[in-house]
C-alpha cells in the first residue's frame, strides 16, 4: 500500500509498510510483539528485501506471526525454529532468513537448537522476545522468570531452591564464537524502538557478509501474564527485568567489518 | 513402482553407501544426519562425496534438530533426505508429524536395530508399527518401502523421492542393519534420472506476483483442521495404487509365507527347502508396507490353505496380514526378536509343524 497523500491538506508521513499485513493482531493491548513485528517489517521494506526473505515463526504468543508478516514464512515446532531456519538457509544461502521466538521457545525447549545454531555460526538473524512468562498458554513460569516472580506455575513466586535460576541465555550466546552480533534491546519507548530498529537493520546488513549469527533480544512486557496495565508493566519491566537483563550490546562484530 | 530408470554398470557396495550414492545421483539438495549405528556410513559417505557434488551435508546436534532442518529445507523446495536407526527415528517422530501435516516431501531411511530402548545394534524389524501406522501424534501416514537387497536400497531412493514429491508426503525406507552393512552387487541410478521442479508452494522469497507462501501444520479452527485431515486421508487413498508385492512359487502353494525385507530373503530359502521335502510352500513379499498390498494377500487367500508370517519382531505385520486374509485361512506367526536373525531351518521346523500332521 502506497502512503496516501494530502489527507485534509496534510502529508501522511508515517504509515504501515506493505510488508506488514493490514489486519488486527491477536496480541494483548500494550504488548511489545506488535511493535517488534512492525519494526522488523519496516526494515525489510526499507532494505527492499521482501522477495528474498524467509521468516520462521515459533510456538508461543507469536505462533501466528505469519498472519502479520508479509513474507514467505514457515511455522516451526516448539523450540525448533533455528533448526528450521538452518535448513532453509543452507539450501538457500543467498536469501535472508530470520526467526522470531519467545523465551519459552528459545531458552527452554529450544535451548539445544539455539546454542548449536549460533555455535555453527548459521548466517541468520534470531529475534528473541523475552517477557519472562509463557504468554500463549496463560502465564506460566519461563526459564527467564525472575526470582520471586509470581506466575501460574510459580504461584508463590519463583523459588530458586526448587525451581532453579533465571537463564540469561543471551549472555551464553554472546560467548559463542559463531555469534557475530549480540545485542539486547526493548521496544517500550520511542528511543528504545529506534535502537531496536537499528539493531535489526544492522543484523540484516551483516547477513550479507556471511560472517555468523546475529542475535537480538527484546526485553518485553506481558501485561496480561503479569496482570498489570501496559503502563505499569513497562515500569515494572524497567525496574525488575532490566537489572537482570540490562539493555545494550553484548557482542559486536570485529572493527572494520561492513 | 516406477523402476525403469537407467542404471550404471554393476559395482560392489554396502547398502548404506548405495543409498547415499543413489541420493547424490538423483540430485539430493540436502541431507541432515546424526551418527548412530548401524547407519553412520550414510553420513560418512556423504561428507566425503556430497559437498563437491553440490549437495548440502550437515551433521546436526541431535536427531530432533536434524528432522527440523529437513522440515525447513523441504519447505524451501529442496530435495531432502535423512537417515537414522531406531532410537534416532523415535526422536524424529514429532518432526515427521509436522512434516506430514504441512505436506512436505522428504525421504527418511530407518536402518533398524533391535529394541526397545537403546536395545542392540543388530538388525531387527521391530519398528514396523511405528513406520506404518503413523509413528507420531495425529492421523497421518508415511509411505513405507521395504527393500530386501542392496539393489533395492539404491532403487528405493529414486522411487522414494518420486513418491514423496508426487504425494507431498514423507516417504520412509524401512530397512535394517544387515541390509545396511552387507555388500552386494548393485547397479546405481544414472545421474539425474529423476526430474526436479521448484514447487510453487515453497518458501523461497515472496515474488511480487503471488501471495506469501506459508508452511505450517497449525490449523486452529477445528473445521479447517478436519478439512486438512480429509485431504490427507484422500491422499493416502490415492496412494493405494502404489501398493506393491512380489510373489514366489505361490501358484500351487498350500502354505504361503509372508515376510518383508531381510526376513523375506530367508523365507525364499525356506520355500525351496520345504518344496524339497514335498511341502508346497510359497512366499509373498510386501514391497510397500504403506500402502499395504492387501489385494495380493486376499487373492492368494482364496486358493491357499494357510499363512505363516515371519518377522524379526514380536509379530507386527502379522496384524495386517490377518486383516487382508479376513478370517478365511489360519494365519500363524514365527518371529525372532532383539536382533536375532532367524535361520531357514528354524522357520522350516515351523512350516513342517503346520503342514505335516503329527503321527497319532
Amino acid at each position: 500500500m502506497e502512503p496516501k497523500k494530502n489527507i485534509d491538506g496534510m502529508d501522511l508521513v508515517y504509515s504501515r509498510p506493505d510488508t506488514l499485513i493490514d489486519t488486527a493482531t491477536h496480541y494483548c493491548p500494550g504488548c511489545g510483539h506488535g511493535v517488534a513485528h512492525r519494526v522488523i517489517m519496516e526494515v525489510i521494506k526499507e532494505m527492499n528485501i521482501q522477495e528474498q526473505t524467509i521468516g520462521v515463526a515459533p510456538v508461543g504468543c507469536s505462533v501466528f506471526a505469519y498472519h502479520y508478516m508479509n513474507v514467505d514464512m514457515q511455522e516451526a515446532a516448539h523450540g525448533r525454529a533455528t533448526a528450521v531456519a538452518t535448513g532453509i538457509k543452507r539450501v538457500l544461502p543467498d536469501k535472508f532468513v530470520y526467526t522470531y521466538q519467545g523465551d519459552g521457545d528459545l531458552a527452554a525447549i529450544g535451548t539445544s537448537e539455539t546454542i548449536h545454531t549460533v555455535n555453527r555460526g548459521e548466517n541468520i538473524l534470531i529475534v528473541f522476545v523475552n517477557n519472562g512468562v509463557y504468554g500463549m498458554t496463560g502465564g506460566q513460569m519461563a526459564p527467564t522468570t525472575l526470582p520471586g516472580m509470581k506466575t501460574t506455575t510459580s504461584p508463590f513466586g519463583r523459588e530458586i531452591l526448587t525451581m532453579g535460576h533465571p537463564l540469561n541465555i543471551t549472555s551464553l550466546i554472546a560467548g559463542l564464537p559463531g555469534a557475530l552480533f549480540v545485542t539486547r534491546q526493548s521496544v517500550h519507548t520511542p528511543a528504545a524502538v529506534r535502537k531496536f530498529k537499528k539493531a535489526v537493520r544492522q543484523s540484516f546488513e551483516y547477513q550479507k557478509l556471511n560472517k555468523g549469527t546475529c542475535f537480538v533480544e527484546v526485553v518485553s512486557n506481558c501485561p496480561s501474564g503479569w496482570k498489570m496495565t501496559p503502563v505499569e508493566s513497562n515500569k515494572w519491566m524497567e525496574q525488575n527485568m532490566f537489572p537482570m537483563y540490562p539493555p545494550g550490546d553484548l557482542k559486536l562484530p570485529p572493527p572494520g567489518l561492513n | 513402482m516406477k523402476l525403469d530408470f537407467p542404471r550404471s554398470e554393476p559395482t560392489l557396495m554396502k547398502g548404506n553407501e548405495a543409498m547415499a550414492e543413489a541420493a547424490l545421483r538423483v540430485g539430493m539438495d540436502g541431507y541432515f544426519g546424526y551418527p548412530i549405528t548401524p547407519q553412520s556410513e550414510v553420513l560418512e559417505y556423504l561428507m566425503i562425496h556430497g559437498p563437491k557434488r553440490g549437495s548440502v551435508i550437515l551433521q546436526a546436534e541431535s536427531e530432533v534438530a536434524a528432522i527440523n532442518m529437513v522440515y525447513g529445507a523441504a519447505g524451501a523446495g529442496a530435495r531432502v533426505m535423512i537417515t537414522s536407526s531406531s532410537p534416532g527415528i523415535s526422536l524424529m517422530q514429532e518432526g515427521l508429524s509436522y512434516i506430514a501435516s504441512a505436506q512436505l516431501p522428504c525421504l527418511v531411511a530407518n536402518v533398524q536395530r533391535g529394541g526397545p530402548g537403546l536395545g542392540t545394534i543388530q538388525p531387527a524389524q521391530s519398528d514396523y508399527f511405528q513406520a506404518v501406522k503413523g509413528g507420531g501424534h495425529g492421523d497421518y501416514r508415511l509411505i513405507v518401502l521395504a527393500p530386501s537387497s542392496v539393489q533395492e536400497m539404491s532403487d528405493f531412493v529414486v522411487e522414494g523421492f518420486r513418491l514423496a514429491e508426487e504425494y507431498r508426503n514423507p516417504v520412509m525406507i524401512l530397512t535394517d542393519g544387515a541390509l545396511g552393512q552387507m555388500m552386494e552387487s548393485v547397479q546405481l541410478p544414472e545421474q539425474g534420472c529423476l526430474a526436479k521442479h521448484v514447487p510453487s508452494w515453497a518458501t523461497r522469497g515472496k515474488a511480487p506476483d503471488r501471495e506469501r507462501n506459508i508452511i505450517t501444520s497449525l490449523f486452529i479452527q477445528p473445521e479447517k483442521m478436519e478439512q486438512i485431515n480429509l485431504e490427507l486421508q484422500a491422499k493416502y487413498q490415492r496412494a493405494q495404487k502404489e501398493a506393491a508385492a512380489e510373489t514366489f512359487r505361490t501358484d500351487d502353494a498350500e502354505i504361503v509365507l509372508v515376510a518383508f525385507g531381510l526376513a523375506s530373503r530367508i523365507c525364499q530359502k525356506v520355500v525351496d527347502l520345504a518344496r524339497e521335502r514335498g511341502i508346497a510352500a510359497g512366499l509373498i513379499r510386501p514391497i510397500t508396507l504403506f500402502p499395504y498390498p492387501t489385494d495380493v494377500i486376499a487373492a492368494i487367500a482364496e486358493r491357499t490353505q494357510r499363512f505363516l508370517v515371519v518377522e524379526m519382531n514380536a509379530g507386527q505385520m502379522v496384524e495386517d496380514v490377518r486383516l487382508a486374509v479376513n478370517g478365511k485361512r489360519p494365519v500363524d506367526f514365527k518371529g525372532r526378536m532383539g536382533g536375532i536373525i532367524p535361520t531357514p531351518e528354524e522357520i522350516l521346523v515351523e512350516v513342517e509343524r503346520l503342514m505335516v500332521p503329527a503321527e497319532v
